[in-house]
């Protein structure tokens, strides 16, 4: 393993041309599938990404039901031709593992004692897989949430951050995250500056550690940036001065 | 007192600061108050009021919705209403006081897959909805064409005291029983039938901007100059 290729250049450049504190090139759509409550659709770097809420909507089977707040449920799932090695399209460890963590990222933004005896289920699928997935997964189901109605006392926003080289690097690539020395997503909600995701792997020094951190969070409110217009231009498209609401009554 | 209009949100916006009274979907953090939807916030002497642009329709006493009725009991139906909450509509609403499962029959009243304009009697977080039929104009919905619409866009298609819905019956000659839950069921003449369904299409998609009235007003006089 010594005969290791180098990631980022002399000059500081990275395999895909971005310098250590770029952003891959993100898209954002929202209200893309007609059939669910509500949807985004994401692409971040060469992450494609559906992800689609229904709800809030009766709970089955019966005996899940909590009576004082609606039961969240979320899947993850990496479609079998997101990876150059066709992927069992059965949910993996690690798929059932990231849908835990998807939902507890997102559990924090959602009201979901307005919704007593319901449930709301979030489904996020990889079409095109290419590290940091969780993070933009998160990204796009809480723009799904949002475009669905529920109540929400923040958006959730994605991010990562990682070690490549020896040096702290933002939102790594495929090839950064299997060959660098560490990767670290992190999820928070930007209004309430409070943190939902928050995963290590990797060996950090506690100075590494902190620049990782304050990286993705830098990283996180630039993505948030996008969310915010994706979201505006889905509600209010290109002319947002002349809008009105009369209303009975 | 500075006065905000038709400020567009998306939740965890800031839509104001300071003392005021608040309404739904809007939650108060410290001095700030905080929209929980993506909608449009106006600030007036009246206090902070968000109108959500998107969601789904939650129960609220006296609300007349159109359910279909997917269920029955030895006492009751059981009514989906386009929420995550089931109706119930008890029979003794229905046959009376008198009302015993040996004696009456309900299938006689109405059977699984029927349409109902009903009202919602009682409802709070702990239980399902309860249904009734009395009232005027509400029961079994004998014929028409059902549209779903966003249930946050159902005020807008009433308008002020009913003007919309009243403008595009009148222009249509067509009925529209209009159910807060979204589901509105048009009845009438087929091609008045088509054009109410397109203004009510209209009205869903551009809901937020100004002057719809207006614009439906013009869509369904010139669709009626043009039919004749």
């Amino acid at each position: 393993m010594e005969t290791k290729k180098k990631l980022i250049s002399d000059a500081g450049v990275r395999t895909d041309g971005r310098r250590w504190n770029e952003l891959r090139p993100i898209r954002m759509e929202v209200g893309q599938l007609k059939n669910a409550d509500g949807s985004a659709y994401i692409e971040f770097g060469k992450n494609k990404i559906v992800a689609a809420v229904y709800g809030p909507k009766e709970v089955h089977p019966k005996h899940m039901v909590l009576p004082d707040r609606a039961l969240v449920r979320c899947r993850y799932h990496m479609a079998p031709f997101s990876v150059d090695e066709r992927k069992n399209p059965a949910p993996s460890r690690r798929e059932i593992e990231i849908s835990k963590v998807i939902r507890e990222a997102l559990e924090p933004a959602l009201i979901a004692e307005d919704y007593p005896r319901a449930a709301i289920e979030i489904f996020v699928e990889v079409l095109q897989s290419d590290g940091g997935s969780r993070v933009a997964g998160i990204t796009a189901s809480s723009l799904a949430l949002s475009d669905a109605g529920i109540n929400m006392r923040d958006l959730v926003v994605g991010c990562s951050s990682g070690i490549v080289d020896g040096q702290v690097v933002l939102d790594l690539n495929d090839t950064e995250d299997k060959e660098g020395s560490g990767d670290m997503p992190v999820a928070f909600m930007p209004n309430l500056n409070q943190v939902t995701l928050l995963q290590v792997d990797g060996i950090y020094t506690p100075e590494n550690f902190r620049k990782a951190f304050e990286l993705a969070m830098t990283g996180g409110r630039m993505v948030y940036e996008m969310q915010r217009k994706a979201l505006l231009e889905k509600y209010f498209g290109a002319s947002p001065s002349e809008t009105a609401m009369e209303e009975e009554e | 007192m500075p006065l905000i209009t038709r400020k567009q949100v998306i939740p965890g916006d800031v839509i104001a600061s300071g003392d005021y009274r608040y309404g739904s979907y809007i939650e108060k953090r410290g001095s700030d108050y905080i929209a929980l939807r993506i909608g449009l916030a106006e600030v007036s002497s009246d206090g902070v009021k968000l109108i959500p642009l998107t969601g789904p329709y939650i129960p609220h006493v006296d609300d007349q919705v159109v359910g279909k009725v997917i269920d029955m009991s030895g006492f009751g139906w059981e009514i989906d209403i386009n929420s995550s909450f089931f109706g119930y509509l008890p029979a003794s609403f229905v046959f009376g006081r008198d009302f015993s499962p040996a004696t009456h029959d309900l299938s006689s009243k109405f059977k699984v897959g029927d349409l109902l304009l009903c009202k919602i009697e009682a409802f709070d977080r702990s239980r399902d909805p309860q249904i009734s039929i009395r009232g005027p104009g509400l029961g079994k919905v004998p014929k028409g064409e059902i549209v779903k619409i966003s249930p946050t866009k159902v005020p807008r298609l009433i308008g002020r005291k009913g003007y919309m819905v009243n403008m595009i019956s009148d222009q249509t000659g067509c009925e529209l029983m209009v159910g807060q839950n979204g589901l509105v069921v048009v009845s009438g003449p087929a091609e008045g039938i088509l054009k109410a369904l397109n203004a009510i299409r209209m009205i869903e998609e551009e809901a937020h901007l100004a002057d719809l009235t207006t614009k439906v007003q013009n869509y369904l006089g010139a669709g009626a100059q043009g039919g004749d």
